[in-house]
Order: C-alpha cells, then structure tokens, then sequence
C-alpha cells in the first residue's frame, strides 16, 4: 500500500499528530517569564508568542519557516488581530526551531493557515484577556465591564483606559485562560486580518538588508565547498587533494566518508577556505575518482523503455477498481487510448543550498534556511553523533523553498564539515551543484483508456500509472491517491500501478503529486470531451454533477459544488466560447489540493515556428470565507500560475545514472518577457480558510496545453513543450 | 593583491586575487550581502550591480576588470534618486516573495529608469529579461516599474 501516500510524504504525514500535540506541546502560553524583577524598559513576554513593551511595542513570534511565502506576516496578523494592536506597532522576530514551544514548526502542504487559523486567534484573544483581567484588578472592577480599543483597555463606565504597555507586566503575571474557551471577534470587525498587508521584511529586502541563509557571516567564519559524485550516493574511491590545497586561500581539503541516506550526509570531498570563491577554486582543482554506483546505468531513456513495456504487458497492480471498465469500455460509443508523459524536474530554488554551522562547548549551532528544521536537528545529531539538545538550529529567511529545503542534506554536510574544521564555517553549494543534488520531482507515465456512450458521457477510464519504486516502497512523492479525480466520480473507474527502481533521489514540489497528475487527468478530461463532442467546460461540470461534498468530511473529501463553482466562474470571466483569430484558443482545467478548489483558464497562441504564447489566465479560487491577506494571496496565485507554466519548458533528464542539467542555460526558468497577464477571483464560501502556496499551479499546466489542443488541433502528452511538434500546418 | 575600490561612493580596499568575480568580493570580504549569487554565468541576474551607472553581472566581472569604475549596489541604490523612486515603488506594491532576487531586480530596473524614465512594456521586458524570479513575481515587477515611472497612480 505504499503508493497512498501520494501528495503527502514530508507534508502531513501527522496532520493528525500536529493537531493532538498542538493544543498540548504546541500552543499552550509559556508564563515561565512572569512579571516579578521585570526593568521598567524591559519588554514583556506574554506568552510564548507576544511581548509588550511599556513604550506599547508589540512584538509577535513567527513560528514557522519563511520561504516566500509571507507567513512571517500573515501568522502575527491572527495575533495582532485578536490581541487588538494597531499593526503599525507590531514587530514580528523568526522562531529558532523550537518544538516545545511551538509544536511543529515547517513550510510545507500549504498547511500553515488551517492549522493556525484558529489557534494563532485563540493566542492572540487570550493574551487580550489577561490584559483585561489585569485592568479589572487594578480598577476594581469586572473584566466583563471592559472593553479593547487597538493597544489600549477601556472601561466605558468611568472613562477610565489604560494602554497594554502599562499592564503587561501585571497580566504576564496571571494564569493563562484555557485557548479554546476564549472568545473571537466575529469577521465584521476585523482590523487587521483581510487587509493588505505588505511583508514585514519588505523595507530590509529592497534595501538588501543581511536577510538569507547565506548571508551569514560569524566572526572569524570560513567557507566552504562540497564536492559529491554525479552518480547519486558514489563513493570516492581515490582523491588527489594536492592541487586543492595549493590553491592560495585554501585551508585544507578531506574526504567525508559519508552514508548512503540521500537526505543525510553523501560521501564526498570538503574544501574549506578564507573566501569562498577560494574553496569553490580549490574545488574545482580536486581530482577524484568516483567508485562505480549500482545506478551508475540508469537513463531516461532506459525508463521509458521499461515504462512502454510494463504498459504492454498490462502489469500493473490494482489501486483501485470500480465497476467493471473493461465492459464498460467494450460497450462504448467511442473510446479513446493515450500515453502521457511528464519529467523530473528541479526545484532550483534562486538561493542556493547553504548552512553556516559552529561546533562550540559541545553544542552545534546551525543557521540554515529550512523549511523543516527539527528533522534537520535530528539528522544533524545523529551524523555527527550528538545528543539532539546539543543541535541547536537557526532559522533563516529563505530564498525560495517549493519543497526542496524540507530536505536538510546540506545541513548534514555543513555541521561535518565544521566539526571537521573547529571553526564556523558556512557551506554555499554552486547552481551546478543544486541542480544536480536536487530531490526531483519524480517522472511519470500514464496510459488512459476511456470511453463515452452516444451523448458524450464518460462511461469508463482507466489509468495505468508508471512510476518508480520499489517492492511496496513508492519513490518519494511518486505516488498516486486512489481517491484522486475522477475516481468516484465515473462508475467504471479503474488504477493500476507500476514501480522501476530509481537511483536519483526525488521529493516534493510544490503542489507535489498534483503539478503532475492534473496535467495527465485534466487533459484526458479534454480529449474525451472533444471525442464526443462535447464542450470542455460543459464536460466538465458533467463529470462534477451534482454530488456535492463525495467523501467523509470537508477535509478529506471532495466538494463537487465547490468545484463546479469555480469551474463556472472560470468560464464566465474568460469570456468562455468566444471567436479568438487562427492559431489562438483557451483551455480550462480544474483541480482541487491543499484544500482548496481551483479552475483556471488560459488562452494562448502557437506561432507558425511552434513557439507559445499563454497571453492571459483567468483564475478561479475557493480557499474559504476570508483571505487574511489579500496582498500576499494574490501574488502567491500570480507566482503558482507563473511557476507552472515555467514547469512546461524545462525538464531534468538523467544519463550513465547522472542528471544532465547543471544551471539556468540547460534547465530555463520563465522569465519577465514570458509572463502573462493574470485575472485571480475568489469566491467566498462558508467554509474554514486554507492555505495558497501551492493549489494555484496544478491546474494552468492542463489549461495551457487544452488551449494549445484548441489553437493547434494538436494534443500535448508529454511535457516538456516541444516546438517542433506544434509546427503549422 | 590589493585593490583600490569605490562603492557606493566609499573608498575601499580588497586584497584578493585578480580573477576573483566582484560578486565575492562585495559578499565575503567587503560584507556587502545585498548583491546574491544565483548562477555564476551571467543567467539569472542576481548580481546585477551598476558599473558607472550601466548593469553589470557581478559574478563574471573580476575585480580586475573593475579599474576606477564607480560600483553601486543595493545597499547604495538609496542614494540614487532613481534607486530610491524604484524601491518605494517595490515597497508599496509588496512586490517580493521570497526576496531574493530583488536586489537584482532593482539595480537592473534603477539602471533602466535612469536611461529611459519611460519605459513601454517592451523596453520593461527587454531590460528585465535577463533577471530571473524563480518565485514569479513579474507581474508585479512589472508594476512596480510603472508606478516608479509615474506611469499609473
Ligand atoms: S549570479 Fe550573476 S547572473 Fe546569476
Ligand atoms: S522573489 Fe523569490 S526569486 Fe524573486
């Protein structure tokens, strides 16, 4: 059963687990730092999240990674909101790793807004609370007589008002009320939460303020660089590191023996140096013999040799079977066959992998931009041997995330290398060598059969899914969920799978399982509507019917009438149906992940020489009743369309076992003369609100080739765009 | 060896080898931070600082290519009026995600303002082409330029 894990391996495998240790390890208000000897001057902790200062400065801790996503503002908002603070006297500071405090701590699965947005609220109206019953014990009076205006305690009856700064240290003093008996504001009178918000490092990021991982610097630090083999895992056999050490600047070269655990420490050479552009020299001076790799073999071309012949020899294991397909189809009107293939793909996040760590008084300090800080503790403790109390870690701004730091490799390396060295010392990979020690997005092949009856319903689909494995282990977010669409949506449905081994680590991308699986789906979704001759938007709100909510609850089911909604605002506000000129068309495609439901139509052009264009996207959202900041939720949507469309230009081909890309001329990025127009509208329905890092991309990738489908007549089923393919004529 | 530099309008001194990129210098031994490495070939525009006035990519520019060329960074676009006009604009519209490839984005659109304070969105798109935003922020990049242009309230 190791392939159901799909879209959530190092995302929410213990949604369940946060959620029951959150009220416990995660939330409760740490009072440890109680008002007794507080200085005048000295800033009150409230709780574990809030301190008040007497000048009645706020500062709120954010708990989580920054990757991008804005959460360093928008987590402090929920406080801000209920505390009652004006933001402009908000300060907000980046948590260390601490999961005693704050539970667990991560950017990843677009999870930060459901898990907090009730118990951030809660944090910040109990701190409001205690500032309350600090006031009724000073004027004598009851709590319930008082009330909060942004930053002050009033008592309506006596005119009496007291600003937070001057009862802090008192109510710090108090016991904290139980957090879910403590009331919320009702939305209408909300201040801060659905306002604007620019990102509070903004003023640090335009000024190029020390802000990243790499940034940093210690005294007396040095640099590092790391070589390890393409082959993924290698061992060095031989290494001359004589001409690494004559390099001027150079301090000393060795080798790391290192493990076999892709996201731990992989055997290579360390250079380290005064600058870093020393090391990476001296890097580039080694000579080292790589020993020979059981995947030193492996090929793309090899997988999809083995794909097409495990589809031939209908070898795959059932995941799901519905109905009976095979007579279904038998009995079809029409049926359609189609293989579907889309690539590895590099994370290539803009900041490098880096980490500056130093070994002092038997404690390893890290500073690392991360998006899962306590497994890297972890990794780190146990690579070099160390209790994990003595590994403490520093969270960073980081510069981009999309999954690829949920892994902590350069973590492990670091902290080896620093212990080695006895010196802080930060470690900066290059491009080449992030692009080609990535944890990819994991390739895939599909093979659909599907059938329609005479009015163009959809009677039966099959998916026979190749992907990579091993024994009942799924690759890392090479999965499929057999709950995904259009399963329980079509009487005769069935999935089958098929595992090749895999010597390339892969891992989550944003909207990991879903950037790939609405593609193959949405597009096959497309070719049966057009077998049948039926409207693709009307198709797909056929398929959607009208079930409502299929599944147990909202959280893990699927809301058809969310969907559909969508699908048909989509339509709407593209002006759907419409004449567009020879060689222009739109494509719509839906998808629902992370919670949230999304319908996004593209239009695009194909030039006469194959090349497209996508002019305009039209995005239709439904992430619940309220947006907490409609500033970052917007460009968070314009990033995931921008970044799925950069997704169909690119891929990561492997070859003698080694990824062939090594920067941005091989692996191209969208860019600025690339990026199109984008329409984002939301509907606001009544249901709790979700997170926006990721369930924006899945669905532009299929509205993009359907409309490419309707510019050209001709079906894309394999990823990368191919110009060549889309010719005129 | 050492060499005599002017950034953002101070005298400074690097004593490095002659085939170091301007983009270590600055970072490691001038602590200047602001200007990030993405790609080390001139691909991604992260290092994009002003040579005399002109973008350069710093991470293929040795600092023995730099002679008495003044270096404007990040850290001293302030002090450009044009600098400053851009990073207001970046600031009102929160035109970053993660933040990193701003500093270049903004010495390459501070450069282009300078040369054409009105730019079409042609002359936007050629001029910024070659800055990438991994986290997409384009559409707002966009933005940001026009508004520091005066082209939209
Ligand atoms: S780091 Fe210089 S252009 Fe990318
Ligand atoms: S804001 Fe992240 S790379 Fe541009």
């Amino acid at each position: 059963m190791g392939i159901i894990s799909n879209i959530a391996e190092g995302f929410s495998p213990s949604r369940r687990a946060v959620l029951a240790g959150g009220g416990a390890g995660g939330l409760v208000l740490a009072f440890s730092l109680g008002g007794k000897g507080v200085a005048a001057d000295t800033p009150t902790a409230l709780n574990a999240y809030v301190q008040i200062a007497t000048d009645g400065i706020v500062t709120i801790v954010s708990k989580n990674p920054e990757i991008g996503q804005g959460i360093k503002t928008s987590l402090p908002m929920l406080i801000a909101e209920e505390l009652d603070v004006d933001w402009a006297n908000v300060r907000t500071v980046q948590a260390d790793n601490d999961p005693v405090a704050y539970g667990r701590q991560f950017a990843g699965g677009s999870m930060a807004t459901p898990l907090h947005w009730d118990q951030l609220r809660q944090v910040g109206a109990a701190g409001r609370a205690m500032l309350l019953a600090a006031a009724a014990a000073d004027w004598g009076v009851e709590a319930s007589s008082l009330t909060t205006e942004p930053g002050v305690v009033v008592h309506a009856a006596s005119g009496r008002r007291a600003p937070y700064g001057s009862l802090a240290a008192k109510a710090a003093g108090l016991t904290a009320p139980e957090l879910s008996s403590v009331p919320l504001k009702d939305a209408s009178a909300y201040r801060i939460i659905g306002q604007p918000i620019p990102q509070v490092d903004t003023a640090a990021i335009v000024t190029g303020q020390p802000l990243f991982g790499i940034d940093m610097r210690l005294p007396g630090m040095l640099y590092a660089a790391y070589a390890k083999a393409p082959v993924f895992g290698a061992k060095v056999a031989s290494a001359d590191l004589a001409a690494a050490q004559a390099v001027k600047g150079v301090r000393r070269a060795f080798v790391v023996e290192g493990g076999t655990e892709f996201d731990g420490l992989l055997p290579g050479v360390a250079v380290v140096a005064d600058s870093w552009w020393a090391a990476n020299k001296g890097r580039k001076a080694l000579n080292v013999q790589w020993a020979e790799h059981a995947t030193s073999s492996q090929s793309s071309q090899g997988y999809a040799g083995q794909a097409r012949s495990l589809v031939e020899a209908k070898a795959g294991k059932s995941l799901r079977s519905d109905g009976d397909v095979e007579a279904a189809l038998a009995s079809s009107a029409k049926t359609v066959e189609a293989d579907y293939f889309y690539p590895f793909l590099s994370h290539a996040t803009l900041e490098p992998q880096n980490c500056t760590a130093h070994f002092h008084d038997g404690k390893m300090e890290i500073w690392a931009p991360t998006q899962l800080p306590e497994p890297g503790r972890q990794i780190v403790a146990k690579t070099l041997g160390l209790a994990p109390e003595n590994v403490i870690v520093h969270m960073t701004r980081s510069g981009g995330g999309f999954g690829r730091r949920l892994m902590n490799d350069y973590m492990a390396e670091a902290a080896w290398i620093a212990k080695e060295i006895g010196a802080p010392v930060k470690l900066v990979w290059t491009r080449e060598d992030d692009m080609r020690h990535d944890f990819y997005r994991p390739a895939g092949f599909h093979h659909f059969r599907g059938g329609i009856d005479a009015s163009g319903n959809v009677t039966a689909w099959a998916n026979h899914f190749v992907t990579f494995g091993e024994g009942e282990a799924t690759a890392r977010s090479a999965g499929m969920a057999p709950t995904e669409f259009p399963a329980r949506f079509i009487d005769n449905y069935r999935l089958d799978v098929s595992m090749m081994p895999l010597g390339v680590p892969t891992g989550p991308l944003r909207a990991p399982g879903s950037n790939a699986i609405a593609f193959v789906v949405q597009s096959f979704i497309d070719e049966l509507a057009h077998a049948g001759g039926i409207d693709p938007v009307e198709m797909r709100l056929r398929l959607l019917g009208d079930q409502g909510l299929v599944g147990d609850d909202a959280r893990s089911g699927y809301d058809a009438a969310r969907m559909a909604a969508v699908v048909r605002l989509a339509a709407e506000k593209s002006g759907w149906g419409g004449a567009l000129p020879a060689r222009r068309g739109k494509g719509i495609a839906f998808h629902y992940s992370h919670l949230g439901y999304f319908a996004e139509v593209a239009e695009v052009s194909v030039a006469d020489d194959g090349a497209v264009t996508v002019h305009k996207v039209w995005v239709a959202a439904d992430v619940g009743r309220q947006i907490i900041n409609p500033l970052g939720a917007l460009n968070q949507i314009e990033g995931s369309v921008i970044d799925g469309i950069s997704e169909m230009f690119g891929e990561i081909t492997i070859k003698d076992g080694q990824v062939e890309q090594s920067n941005f001329d091989t692996f191209p990025l969208l860019r600025i003369d690339a990026a199109p127009v984008i329409e984002t509208h939301f509907i606001k329905s009544d249901n709790p609100p979700t997170g926006l890092g990721e369930p924006a991309l899945p669905p532009v990738v299929p509205a993009v080739t359907n409309a490419i489908f309707a510019a050209t007549g001709k079906r894309v089923r394999s990823l990368p765009l191919k110009a060549g393919e889309l010719v005129a004529g | 060896m050492a060499y005599e530099l002017n950034v953002n309008g101070k005298a400074m001194t690097a004593d490095v080898e002659a085939d170091t990129p301007l983009l270590w210098v600055l970072r490691d031994t001038l602590g200047l931070v602001g200007t990030k490495y993405g790609c080390g070939i001139a691909q991604c525009g992260a290092c994009t600082v002003h040579a005399d006035g002109a973008p350069i990519r710093a991470c293929v520019t040795p600092v023995e290519a730099i002679g008495a060329a003044q270096i404007t960074t990040i850290e001293g676009a302030a002090g450009l009026e044009v600098g400053r006009r851009v990073q207001q604009a970046w600031s009102e519209l929160d035109v970053a995600q993660c933040g990193y490839c701003q500093p270049g984005q903004i010495m390459s659109a501070t450069a282009l303002l300078a040369e054409n304070p009105s730019p079409s969105d042609a002359d936007i798109d050629a001029a910024m082409a070659g800055n990438i935003c991994r986290c997409a922020t384009y559409v707002r990049i966009r933005a940001a330029i026009k508004r520091a242009a005066g082209q939209e309230a």
